[in-house]
Order: structure tokens, then sequence, then C-alpha cells
């Protein structure tokens, strides 16, 4: 789905890591974790094509990211759901306004009545549907992102720490969430620096757990 | 037709994704009404400017007038000839003599009216007055050589062709303050379209998270923008429209400055320009957002 092939990127001339690659096949679970400020979120970005690649060739759904024109890129996102670390909401908006916008910035907002109240129960924000972004707790935009993420049915799923702000029970509903929706077969990825939610996950989903740190990415897995 | 059906309904989705600017908002619909409706005096003046010279030329060209030779012996002899000449060339319909009286109530202003007009020797002037397509004044002119010596036929020429000159300046001026005028809308319409886009970095870069096409992001501002240029030239000509009608009305053949206004089909050329400044503000508004995403990552 999303490779990365010994892939450079820096901000302002220095690498902030360099021949890192990747591979999502389809289906797979993977962590990423890592200290802060190792470049997960900026790892993140670059398959989403948020950002290019400075050297080396990242591919998304079989195209090279590189060589991808402004649609071409816009197409692309409507296959991948973001959940950023900042969640990245339209203020002025409500929250089921900001939910259903991948559907009708594509043109699809007549899917989204039946589909959205089905998603706002989901991730148990029903009652928080029109309120302004602003006005949620910081769980609740967590989970108001996994929806929007989720709600053009995407093919992968890229998770920049979902769990940030939230307390163990509900970061073990958002991530029941996500592995049942790899069950469903979507691709999945998720930064995090929770490692308790790492290991609860292990018996449930066979995730593949990478650490990016000095600017290289290993294989971790043993260490938890 | 149709494009401009969808840009007028528009999509309420995509209008409500970008937050309204209310200063921005007002700004445009004041520049684009107080340019409409200056627009619509410039058009004014350029087509009443238009229509008075074409009357005066028109005036001026239907009539000449023959001056024979102010000699007492030959007076008689040659108006008989002259209007002999003048009756039988194919074009003027009619030939008069002017009277003593009329001679000099022409000359009154000039030397007062008690001059001794019968004391002096006064050349006799013969009003011509064409039909609709003319006479060959050349032809007129060697004949009038040969049979009347001394006649000098005046048909007007030298009065008429400053006068169309200045009326074709006046025109040309007119329509260049046009032409300045929707620059300046289209200047305006980029910078406070620019002034949006710049306001709304956030916004924009979340719908180019979530999937949204350059087209669809552009499309909330160009409707915005086309809009509010649309109504504000509307209000603009409607008061330029209004001014007009109610200003002093001379007669339009006239005084040009009291007749300045549209006439019969003339009307619908103020109604264009709320369509003209859509047109423009939709282009102006279109290359600003493309320019502006394009840079944006
Ligand atoms: N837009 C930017 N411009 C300049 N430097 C940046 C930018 N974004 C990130 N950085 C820098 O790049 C480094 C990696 O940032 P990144 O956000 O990828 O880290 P991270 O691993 O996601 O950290 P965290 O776990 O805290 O979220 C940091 O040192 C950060 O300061
Ligand atoms: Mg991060």
């Amino acid at each position: 789905m999303i490779e990365l092939d010994n892939v450079s990127y820096g901000y302002g001339g220095n690498a902030l890591f360099s021949q890192v690659s990747l591979t999502l096949a389809p289906g797979s679970f993977h962590f990423l974790t890592g200290p802060s400020g190792a470049g997960k979120t900026t790892l993140l970005r670059l398959c989403y094509a948020d950002l290019r690649a400075m050297k080396g060739k990242v591919r998304i759904f079989e195209q090279d990211a590189g060589a991808l024109d402004r649609d071409a890129v816009a197409m692309s996102r409507r296959r991948i759901g973001v959940v950023h670390q900042d969640c990245r909401f339209l203020d002025h908006l409500s929250i089921a306004e900001n939910i259903a916008l991948p559907l009708t910035v594509s043109g699809r907002a007549n899917e989204a009545a039946g589909n959205l109240q089905e998603l706002l129960n989901w991730v148990g924000l029903a009652a928080q549907a029109h309120q302004l972004p602003p006005e949620l707790s910081g769980g609740e935009r967590q989970r108001a992102a996994l929806a929007r993420a989720v709600i053009v049915s995407p093919d992968v799923i890229i998770a920049d720490e979902p769990t940030g702000n939230v307390d163990w029970d509900m970061s073990q509903r958002i991530l029941s969430l996500l592995i049942e929706l790899n069950k469903m077969g979507k691709t999945i990825l998720i930064a995090t620096h929770d490692l308790t939610m790492i290991r609860a996950a292990k018996s449930d989903v066979s995730a593949r757990i990478l650490r990016l740190s000095d600017g290289q990415i290993l294989q971790a897995g043993a260490e938890l | 037709m149709k494009v401009l059906l969808d840009l007028i309904v528009g999509d309420p989705q995509a209008d409500r994704s970008v937050p309204q600017t209310g200063m921005t908002a007002r700004l445009t619909l004041f520049v684009s009404a107080v340019m409409a409706f200056l627009a619509v005096i410039a058009l004014a003046v350029s087509l009443t400017t238009n229509r008075v010279a074409s009357l005066w030329a028109e005036d001026l060209a239907e009539s000449a007038t023959l001056r024979l030779p102010a000699d007492p012996v030959t007076a008689d002899a040659l108006l008989l000839s002259a209007l002999d000449v003048l009756e039988t060339t194919p074009g003027i319909s009619s030939v008069r003599a002017l009277s003593q009286d009329e001679q000099q109530a022409l000359l009154e202003p000039w030397f007062g009216p008690d001059l001794p007009l019968d004391a002096l020797p006064m050349p006799q002037l013969i009003e011509i007055v064409a039909d609709g397509d003319g006479y060959d004044v050349d032809g007129l002119r060697a004949r009038l050589t040969a049979q009347v010596p001394g006649a000098i036929l005046d048909d007007h020429t030298a009065w008429r062709e400053p006068l169309l000159g200045a009326a074709s300046r006046v025109r040309l001026i007119g329509w260049s303050v046009i032409l300045l005028i929707g620059a300046t809308v289209a200047a305006m319409i980029t910078l406070a379209a620019q002034a949006a886009l710049a306001a709304n970095v956030q916004v924009i870069s979340v719908l180019r998270l979530v999937g949204a096409k350059d087209a669809y992001i552009a499309r909330a501002f160009v409707r915005r923008f086309t809009l509010r240029a649309g109504a504000g030239a509307i209000v603009g000509v409607v008061c330029g429209a209004l001014v007009l009608l109610v200003a002093p009305q001379g007669d339009a053949a006239g005084g040009l400055l009291l007749g300045v206004g549209f006439e019969g089909a003339e009307w619908i050329l103020p109604l264009l320009i709320p369509l003209l400044a859509a047109i423009v503000a939709f282009f102006a508004t279109r290359t600003a957002a493309f320019r502006r995403l394009r840079e944006q990552t």
C-alpha cells in the first residue's frame, strides 16, 4: 500500500533521518515508536504526501509520491485516513460537520447522514455532535479525529498518537476500534509512545513494532 | 448559463467550509458599488457625447451657405443664375435666399442694431438644405465657378471636422476610464481575495489534508467574491441610473452636460456592468486562489 524506499528527510539542511525503508503491506498493522523528536510525525507525513522525500522514493498505492500532481495527492488522501497529533479541525464547524468533511470535500456529502450517526455512536460522541471542536476535551477531540479518519472507509489508516490525551480505558477503546478496522482489512500505522498500549494490542493482533531513533528505523519487539 | 446558475446557487457545504470574513466582504461590496457608479457615469458621458456630436454633425452636413459677391450692379443677375444652378443640382432639397432682415439679424450681434445696411455693399447669402443623400460638392463648386463668378460655397466642413474630432476624443477618454475602472476592480478583488486566502491558511491546510482538491477550495472563495462584486455593482448601477434620471435634463442636442444619460437601447449597457464586474471578480479570484494554493502545501 505504502512504501518508503531509502528515504531521507530533514528540516533546514540537517537530516532528521536518512535511508529509512518501510513497507505497509495490505492489511498489516504497524506501531511506530521512538523518542520525542525522533521524527515519527515527519515519517507519517511522508506517508500521506504532506511532505516530499529529499532522497529516496515514497510509493503510495503503487504511485511515486514525488511525481503526483496536486489533484492526485488529494485523490490519494481520500484513501488514507489520518488522525493528526494535533487533530486539526475546522473550528467554525460542528463536530458532526468536521467528521463528515472528507465526504463533503469529495462531493459525497449525501452519504454522510446514515454513516455519521453510526460513527458518532461508535466513538461515543453522539451527544457532542453539534458542539464546536474547541468545546471538546482532548480525548473527545481525538475520538472525533478518528471518526473523521475512517468516514470515507479508507484503505489505510495512519494515526499519530491517537491515545495521547486519553485515560487507560479510553485508549483501550480507541485501540480496539483500530484493531476492529484492521480485522475489516484496513492497513494500520500508529505512531505512539504508549508502550502499554502496544503490549495490550499484542494479544489481539499480529503487529509489527518499529522503532525510530537516531535517524534509523529498527524492528523492535523483543524488549517489549 | 448552467455555470452561472451553479455559481449563484453554489455548494452550501463548500461555502461553509471557509469561514466568513465580514470586513473584506463589506469592503469588496463598497468598492465594487463605487466603481460601478463611476462606470455608469463615464458610460453615459461617452454615449451622450457620441449622440450629441453626431446630431450636430448631421445638422451641419445637411446645410450649406452660398455667398454671392457684394456688387450692386451684378447682384440681381448673379442671384438668378445661382438659384438656377442650385435648383438644378440633384440632392438639394431646398434653396432660399436670405432676406435683408435675416441678414441684418445675423450681423446684429457683431455690429449692433443700428447698422445702416442699405448704405453698405452686402454679400447675398443663400441657404442650401441637402436631402438625405447629399449632393456632389465638388461638381457644384465647378458649375458655380463657371456660371456664378465670385460665388463662395461654404459646406461647413471646417466646423464639422473639429467637432467630430473633439467628440471622438471625449469618447476615447470615456472608454479609457471604463477600462481603468475594470482594471481597478480586478486589482482590488485580487488584493481582497489574497487577504481572505491568507486569513484562512489553517482552514485550507485542513481541507487539503482531508482530500479537498484545489478547485474545491478555490470555488468557495471565487463564488463569494463573484457574488459580492456583482451585488456591489448592481447597487452602484442603480445609484448611477437614479442620479442620471434625477439630474436636470436639458435639450440633448443643446447642452451636453445637462443632457447626460442613456436613450432607448443604450440602457442595456449599464445593465451589463454588474455582469462584467462579476466576470472580472471571477477570474481575479480564481487566479489568486490557484496561485496561492500552489504555493501552500
Ligand atoms: N515544520 C517543521 N519545521 C522545522 N522543524 C520541524 C518541523 N516539524 C518538526 N520539526 C523538527 O523535526 C524533529 C522531529 O519532529 P517530529 O514531529 O517528526 O517528531 P516526533 O517523533 O513526532 O515527536 P513527538 O513524539 O514529540 O511527536 C523535531 O526536532 C522537530 O523540532
Ligand atoms: Mg509527533
